[in-house]
């Protein structure tokens, strides 16, 4: 079966979703968490993209400022978010309730951060169907929330729709998050490390049904994780996150086949992989991540970076263009002499 | 093998959780494993959660009281008892009666056989500084003579783990996530242990972390002769550590072979859906390659399915597997594997992953 709605084919050379220089602060007692800082990039419609970092990178906060969903003592301290050409951060609290859920959705690790515990499965569905369609009926949005039940793998939905959120596996509430999250057909996904909870057998389940789910909506993902091998499953586009910067980003051949970031190579190298030939000592990222109440001055990465300079302690490398859509922002890169754009080093403005 | 090699035996081990005011065996967390490990190996665990893991390993550490089985460890037999049910004539399973079990005083053994948990900021005491937290295995073994000669023996063992002796008086919460794991190895090590059980020492540190920790106990088993059990769910993991690795399924050991082996070569149906759930750091391969998909969730531990556990998900499942329990046998040498598809001593998979 496939979805009667499919997006709007892309207007010429305008993105789905544009983040430009996005800068997102705690202000707590203890200072100013500057969780993100400044990042840029986009997702094309049907584009599935990948951000992946360690906990703490800022990969949640980021995804919580696109949706408007940030709590104080977090604020959006710089930067724009555009939602097909649609300036988000300007919105009114209604335009938000119809955005959330309409046009983009969000998916949580937690299913029951967004499952009601009291409702059954089949009232959720007809309520987030019903909160941006007025005019379906009754019967109309039992229909539909039992068919988009099927679409993510769920036999029988009608005894289903019955149950409530305790009543099911972990497995089976990320596909009744799913089936929430994509019943207003959005055109764009935000997935919140939606496997990272479940085990690789429940996790290849969700995968392969995100993969073919994108495939027939054609709507776009962004897909936060933390491991690698998800991304590559998965994602067209990658972008790595380290301590609140993209400090790589580029198509998903380019990070895993030609990573041109420190970091990104250090994460690729540090882990054994089933498709390793032999055992070999493991080559850890040595130290700890950083502490974003008083990030460093200059490259993040520095502190632990094997190949640190003198100038990547004291300013931030700008981006480097390594090939199209191929980006880096790293001091070695700038040595090599290709061309530069600032939109990693405005940093001291805001220091 | 020569009979020293060997430091642990587990023989039938079962373990239930009664459930209360039910006559049955209620939970069967682990039931009938078996397995040998010599002495500086690390045997690893695998399986999704809810399999046994956990409960395998602290019931071998006497944690948990064993159901039955026996536990023979470095050659002295620590926990012996019959199994205590039989099946009824509608294959439910009732109690009978068996002799008391033969068991020993674990109080001398604690100290040569340790764990190391999953999440490090629980299984540390908060109010403890980490010199207090490894200072108290060292007293209820009475390891240290004198303030001094303790207090020299934290400091090494902080930095054994690579942790700054200097910190001793610190309180976990000031250290990060992999920090504190580093202190729940050196509260296992302090008291010179022979045998570890590592349950998912890694699963909750930091990518960039978990290599530092891996490459840790890898030299720590290195320098002090250790045996690790060591339990994760992440296939390449416990590839790269383990020597040969165990595979669970609803509480029973379906394969057994040397790490390598098991994945290129896996001859259980449920680890070969297993390994190709493991998502491969590789867009080229992730692009090309068939995924055998298991179907459903994993059955209750309460009531498992009859003859083969797995028969429920298997995507090879035929009559026999409804009724017969398979087997567990050596397929090829050091290659063990429960399935009725493998038949006695035919050593090919039933298909080629
Ligand atoms: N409510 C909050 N108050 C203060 N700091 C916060 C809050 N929420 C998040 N942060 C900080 O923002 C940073 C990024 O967090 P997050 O986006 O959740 O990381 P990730 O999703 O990459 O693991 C963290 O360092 C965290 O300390
Ligand atoms: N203390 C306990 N009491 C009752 N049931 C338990 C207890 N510990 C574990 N179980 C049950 O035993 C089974 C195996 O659990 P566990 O050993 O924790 O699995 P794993 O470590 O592989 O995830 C599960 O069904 C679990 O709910
Ligand atoms: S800018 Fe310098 S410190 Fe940062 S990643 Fe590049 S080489 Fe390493
Ligand atoms: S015994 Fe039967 S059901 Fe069990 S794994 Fe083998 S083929 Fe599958
Ligand atoms: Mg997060
Ligand atoms: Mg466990």
């Amino acid at each position: 079966m496939r979805l009667q709605q499919t997006p709007a084919p892309p207007p010429e050379g305008r993105p789905l979703l544009e983040v430009r220089d996005l800068r997102v602060s705690f202000f707590t007692p203890a200072g100013e968490v500057r969780a993100v800082r400044g990042i840029t990039y986009q997702v094309d419609y049907g584009e599935v993209v990948g951000i992946v970092g360690e906990s703490g990178s800022g990969k949640s906060v980021e995804a919580y400022a696109i949706m408007g969903l940030l709590q104080p003592p977090g604020r959006v301290v710089g930067g724009a978010v555009t939602f097909e050409g649609e300036d988000v951060l300007a919105f009114s609290p209604r335009a938000l309730t119809t955005f959330r859920g309409g046009r983009a959705a969000m998916i949580f690790q937690n299913p029951m951060t967004s499952l009601n515990p009291v409702y059954s499965v089949g009232e959720q569905l007809m309520e987030a169907l019903r909160a941006h369609q007025k005019a379906a009926s009754r019967r109309e949005a039992a229909q539909r929330a039992a068919g988009m039940l099927e679409r993510v793998g769920i036999h029988n939905p009608e005894r289903r729709m019955r149950q409530y959120p305790h009543e099911l596996s972990g497995g089976m509430r990320q596909r009744v998050m799913i089936a929430m999250g994509l019943i207003c057909h959005p055109k764009l996904l935000i997935a919140d490390e939606p496997t990272t909870a479940l085990d690789v057998t429940i996790q290849a389940q969700i995968l392969e049904l995100m993969k073919d789910l994108q495939r027939q909506t054609g709507m776009g993902i962004l897909f936060i994780t933390h491991n690698l091998g998800v991304v590559a499953e998965l994602c067209h586009k990658v972008c790595v996150m380290y301590a609140g910067k993209l400090v790589e980003q580029g198509a998903v051949d380019d990070i895993f086949y030609r990573p041109g970031h420190p970091y990104t190579e250090g994460l690729l190298r540090s882990m054994p992989r089933l498709d390793d030939q032999e055992r070999r000592r493991l080559i850890p990222i040595q130290g700890t991540p950083v502490d974003l109440l008083d990030p460093p001055a200059g490259c993040p990465f520095a502190p632990r970076c094997p190949h640190a300079m003198e100038v990547c302690l004291g300013r931030m490398p700008p981006y480097v263009e390594l090939g199209p859509g191929h980006r880096s922002a790293c001091w070695l890169r700038v040595r090599e002499g290709l061309s530069t754009s600032p939109a990693g080093g405005e940093e001291a403005s805001h220091g | 093998m020569a009979e020293h090699d060997i430091l642990l035996q587990v023989e039938h081990l079962t373990k239930y959780f009664p459930l209360k005011g039910q006559p049955g065996p209620g939970i069967r967390a682990v039931e009938d494993v078996s397995v040998t490990l010599r002495r500086g190996e690390t045997l690893g665990l695998v399986g999704e959660s809810g399999c046994g893991k956990t409960t395998l390993g602290r019931t071998i550490l006497r944690l948990h009281e064993p159901t039955s089985g026996a536990i023979v460890y470095d050659g002295v037999p620590l926990y012996r008892r019959d199994y205590p049910f039989q099946p009824n004539e509608r294959g439910e399973l009732v109690k009978r009666s068996v002799p008391r079990a033969q068991a020993v005083d674990m109080l001398p053994y604690r100290r040569r056989m340790q764990i190391i948990f999953q999440d490090p900021s629980a299984s540390l005491d908060p109010r403890m500084t980490v010199g207090e937290i490894v200072g108290e295995a060292l007293d209820i073994h009475k390891l240290c003579r004198g303030r001094a000669q303790r207090a020299a023996r934290i400091r090494e063992l902080l930095s054994m783990v690579g942790l700054n002796p200097e910190h001793a008086g610190r309180y976990p919460h000031e250290f990060s996530g992999g920090q504190q794991q580093r202190v729940g190895i050196a509260r296992a090590l302090a008291v010179e242990p022979e045998f570890i059980v590592c349950d998912e020492p890694i699963s909750a540190l930091d990518v960039s972390i978990q290599s530092q920790v891996v490459n840790m106990l890898e030299d720590m088993q290195a320098q002090l002769g250790l045996t690790y059990l060591f339990i994760a769910h992440d296939l390449s993991v416990v590839r790269h550590i383990s020597r040969r690795i165990g595979v669970m399924y609803l509480g029973a050991l379906v394969e057994l072979s040397e790490s390598w082996e098991l994945c290129r070569r896996p001859l259980h149906p449920y680890t070969q859906t297993l390994l190709s759930a493991v998502p491969v750091p590789d867009p080229e391969r992730a692009r090309s390659r068939q995924r055998m998909v298991l179907q459903g969730d994993i059955p209750s531990p309460i009531h498992p399915p009859a003859g083969c556990r797995f028969h429920t998900r298997c995507p090879y499942a035929a009559g026999r597997c409804r009724k017969e329990v398979p087997p567990f046998r050596e397929h090829t040498p050091g290659h063990w594997a429960a399935c009725h598809l493998l038949g006695g001593d035919n050593p090919s998979a039933p298909v080629e992953s």
